[in-house]
């Protein structure tokens, strides 16, 4: 690749040179069981160029990259590298071939030095045959020094900051030849300052004619940063822009410019009083001045992508982590800080998002975990009944549906829609008058899906205040009364009903709001 | 960010601009990486007490006593390096005194019993060790089963098999050839033989760990068996292969067993294990692996084997001294753990500044 080219010029959407890209990657498909994860994936990386890949959460972006890295075999679709097609069987195959991922959290061993980290494996070695401490310092050193920056080789790897881990990441690619460099939201948890260098590594790796993919949610990074733009939208690809010449509004249209299939009407219900308040609430490095209330028989949806703090901010309002600042009550009354006991008995309920570690006791009958909760009420001198365990479980689980041949199966043997709804049954049996739903219909097939929301829906007509945090705009404009929307930890909007649109919660999101109007 | 170090000139290469230097901390020069500070404690805290111990009572620190201090450390020693290649990749191996136990009771066996030489002696109770230390690193590796249980059940089985061949038989200094007891008493440059094996031992797998690949790949395994997987490191292999070393190791020290102890017999080496794996958290072997030395866990193991005899010069009742060991060990892991959440902390609040 010729590096004399300032690096700075537009290039063209179609670049007019004749030798194959570095990588390309043409209809890509991946299905796991019925769900399709992946429909089309196509992506093209010229040497010498920053290419973005843009999407909403569950745009398929994670599978495109996870091919790429020879995490997933595709079942469909043509891939090659600079002309010559590939099929990789795992990672190692993708990294032989050249292609090195830099995850958001990289994994490097906390023990070993930098050094080592960087050259595991293949350690230089001395003439006895023992690793050779001092030529590998010294490679460690010619690669930071080739990349621009400066990490002390020797130190562990235990307490680099994640900028630093990154970097340490790079220079292993580089020095395992890699060709094309895959960024997967690497500035996430990166300050300002380690933005810039980390943008300065970038680029001098694409004068050096490296490809490098870039996906982010950040738009004025996309802009600054890169040549191209590729738009993914469930699945598929939509479209490639040249970056000087498309806008962000053009590319947010397009990442969410599809018809909301299906609706998700919540019933009219009368809404009352605030049941939560929360203050003023941060947690150094997780989320700042988060205020916000809940009323009664009102569904309050927290939207944002992945990563910008919401499920953070749910678990610091249950008590499960602590917080430094702010205050949270429900009813008027203080919510002791760091204590869900507290936050059960003062009334709230928290359905998690991940319901098989967090929700349910997955060996446990159904009626053991719709019970769960209750444990100390159903007991008698301490030692729980199996009737009156069986007796209060019938109760809710009869109202919410769920399919189980018996109360006694292991809750395992059920279908996600219906584990999720004995999560919601062993919540509703402490009578919450606030409940958390987090990410309620994930992995749940569609028709379970809009029995999940209607019985969300229900509970807020019986005065509960709900609490949903949902990455999936359709749920959220569908269910949701109000909208807060979170960016990087920090609530950046909130819309009434009829203010949110799929293009105000993501301009919200991806804190673009300013630079859209 | 602070830069403490001079920006250096980067020659041609250098993409974008100048140098961005970002983040750089303590430097870990080859003196200081010898003594980590994993390792410091444990070496002050011997210091401290040997020296304690010497001015309460002369005596201690006489060529007897010294003597006696090695020996008594000797094989606990290569017991508790054997343990640390075994700890540093995430495992444990419980079964270790019942593996002397069988060895050293091998070897009483093999001296009253047959005309072998030393050198074959020697080396038949190594290959004994290792197979013993073989089969609990297939069980590990194969099964999949924590070493924690695998080795708790070895224990047992290794004990049992002890039991059943030795029934009420015991071995005796006199059994044995005095070339093979006097391993223990005669002494070069004041050093008993058995000690100086010992530190050859000590010698060979510290150089081993510190400078072959297979060696860091133990330390990575340890640190992040899932990420040492992706890198292409064969995890299996080096696993089996530290719990075989580990066995051969003990096997060793059954062999030294048998030439520093007067009898061998069903039960020797009972409990053993548990001081063995206190003697690596000591000195500094974390228990989750992926970090300490076997120099830390051998100076681990003079420190335990030294407070005995210390605390005896010192006329402190014995029924403390067990305490205190117990004590040295939560101190060992507090210290763990107060650095690593330090560091956590350190993290988050640097991250945190940006937002």
């Amino acid at each position: 690749m010729t590096i004399d080219q300032p690096a700075q010029s537009a290039q063209p959407a179609q670049p007019a040179r004749s030798a194959p890209p570095a990588l390309s990657l043409v209809g890509a498909a991946k299905t796991f069981g019925p769900v399709v994860a992946l429909a089309d994936g196509t992506i093209q990386i010229e040497a010498g160029e920053i290419h973005a890949l843009v999407g909403e959460n569950g745009a398929g972006k994670s599978t495109l990259v996870k091919i790429l890295a020879g995490l997933y075999t595709p079942d469909a679709g043509d891939f090659s590298l600079a002309g010559k097609t590939v099929a990789f069987r795992n990672v190692a195959d993708s990294k032989a071939a050249g292609i090195s991922v830099i995850y958001q959290e990289p994994t490097l061993f906390p023990d070993l030095t930098v050094a080592e980290n960087i050259f595991i494996g293949r350690q230089p070695k001395n003439a006895l045959g023992l690793i050779s401490t001092g030529a590998m310092r010294k490679a460690a050193r010619a690669l930071f020094d080739r990349l621009g920056v400066q990490i002390d080789p020797d130190r562990v790897a235990e307490g680099l900051s994640i900028a630093d881990q990154q970097i340490i990441e790079i220079a292993k690619a580089i020095s395992l030849d890699a060709k094309v460099l895959i960024m997967d939201e690497p500035t996430a948890a990166l300050s300002g300052v380690e933005v810039d260098r980390l943008f300065q590594v970038a680029r001098g790796l694409r004068e050096q004619g490296a490809g490098i993919l870039f996906i982010s949610h950040r738009f004025e990074e996309v802009f600054a940063l890169c040549d191209r733009i590729t738009v993914m939208r469930d699945g598929r690809y939509i479209a490639t822009h040249a970056t000087a010449e498309t806008t962000v509004d053009a590319i947010v249209r397009q990442m969410v410019g599809r018809d909301i299939a299906a609706l998700f009407p919540k019933q009219e219900t009368e809404v009352g009083d605030a049941v939560l308040q929360v203050d003023a609430l941060s947690r150094a490095g997780v989320f700042t001045d988060i205020s916000f209330m809940v009323r009664a028989g009102e569904i309050v949806a927290l939207a944002g992508l992945v990563g910008a703090g919401r499920t953070e901010v749910a678990r610091a309002v249950f008590g499960i982590d602590p917080y430094d600042t702010g205050r949270v009550s429900l009813g008027g009354k203080p919510v002791k800080a760091g204590d869900p006991q507290a936050a059960i008995t003062a009334g709230m309920g928290f359905v998690p998002e991940d319901r098989r570690k967090q929700g349910l006791v997955m060996d446990l009958s159904v009626a053991r975990n719709a019970t769960l909760t209750l444990r100390h009420q159903l007991a008698r001198f301490g030692i729980i009944s199996g009737k009156r365990e069986r007796e209060a479980a019938e109760g809710w689980t009869s109202r919410l549906q769920v399919k189980t041949g018996s109360q006694e199966y292991a809750v395992s043997t059920l279908s996600g829609g219906n584990q999720q709804k004995v999560v919601l049954a062993k919540w509703l049996a402490t009578e919450p008058k606030f409940l958390i739903v987090d990410e309620p219909t994930r992995g749940i097939d569609v028709g379970t899906k809009s029995e999940v929301h209607r019985l969300i829906s229900e509970l807020a007509g019986r005065g509960i205040a709900i609490l949903m945090i949902s990455s999936e705009l359709p749920e959220v404009l569908g269910m949701a009364d109000r909208v807060l929307v979170m960016h990087e930890g920090r609530i950046t909007a909130e819309l009434t009903r009829e203010e949110a649109t799929p293009e105000t919660v993501m301009h919200a999101a991806t804190g673009s709001l300013e630079g859209a109007r | 960010m602070t830069n403490t170090t001079a920006t250096k000139p980067t020659g041609g290469g250098t993409p974008g601009g100048g140098p961005v230097t970002v983040s750089t901390e303590r430097t870990t020069g080859p003196i200081a990486s010898i003594l980590r500070p994993r390792e410091l404690p444990v070496t002050i805290a011997l210091v401290v007490l040997v020296l304690v111990t010497y001015l309460a009572n002369p005596l201690f620190l006489s060529a007897q006593g010294l003597k006696d201090l090695l020996l008594n450390a000797t094989i606990m020693i290569i017991l508790a390096v054997g343990q640390a290649l075994v700890i540093i990749t995430r495992n444990v191996d419980l079964s270790v005194g019942s593996i002397l136990g069988l060895v050293a009771f091998a070897t009483g066996t093999m001296f009253a019993t047959t005309d072998l030489p030393i050198i074959a002696v020697f080396l038949i109770a190594m290959l004994l060790g290792a197979v013993l230390g073989a089969i609990n690193g297939a069980l590990v590796t194969i099964a999949k089963v924590p070493a924690l249980v695998i080795t708790l059940g070895t224990l047992y089985i290794y004990r049992g098999l002890n039991n059943a061949w030795a029934g009420g038989t015991q071995y005796f200094a006199d059994d044995r050839p005095d070339a093979f007891g006097n391993l223990s008493v005669d002494t070069v440059l004041g050093f008993p033989v058995i000690t100086l094996i010992a530190i050859v031992v000590v010698v060979i797998v510290a150089v081993y760990m510190a400078g072959a690949r297979s060696g860091r790949d133990l330390y990575a395994i340890g640190s992040d068996p899932d990420a040492a997987k992706l890198f292409g490191i064969p995890v299996g292999r080096r696993v089996f292969l530290a719990f075989l070393a580990n066995g051969l190791l003990a096997g060793l020290a059954g062999v030294l067993y048998a030439s520093r102890f007067n009898s061998v017999g069903a039960t020797t080496g009972t409990g053993m294990e548990l001081d063995v794996v206190a003697a690596a958290v000591v000195g500094g072997v974390a228990i989750f692996g992926g970090s300490g030395s076997v120099a830390g866990a051998a100076v681990g193991a003079i420190l335990l084997t030294t407070i005995t005899s210390a605390l005896t010069a010192l006329r402190v009742d014995k029924f403390w001294q067990q305490a205190i060991v117990g004590i040295l060990i939560l101190a060992a892991i507090i210290i763990d753990r107060v650095a690593s959440l330090r560091t956590a902390k350190k993290l988050r609040m640097s991250e945190a500044r940006d937002v």
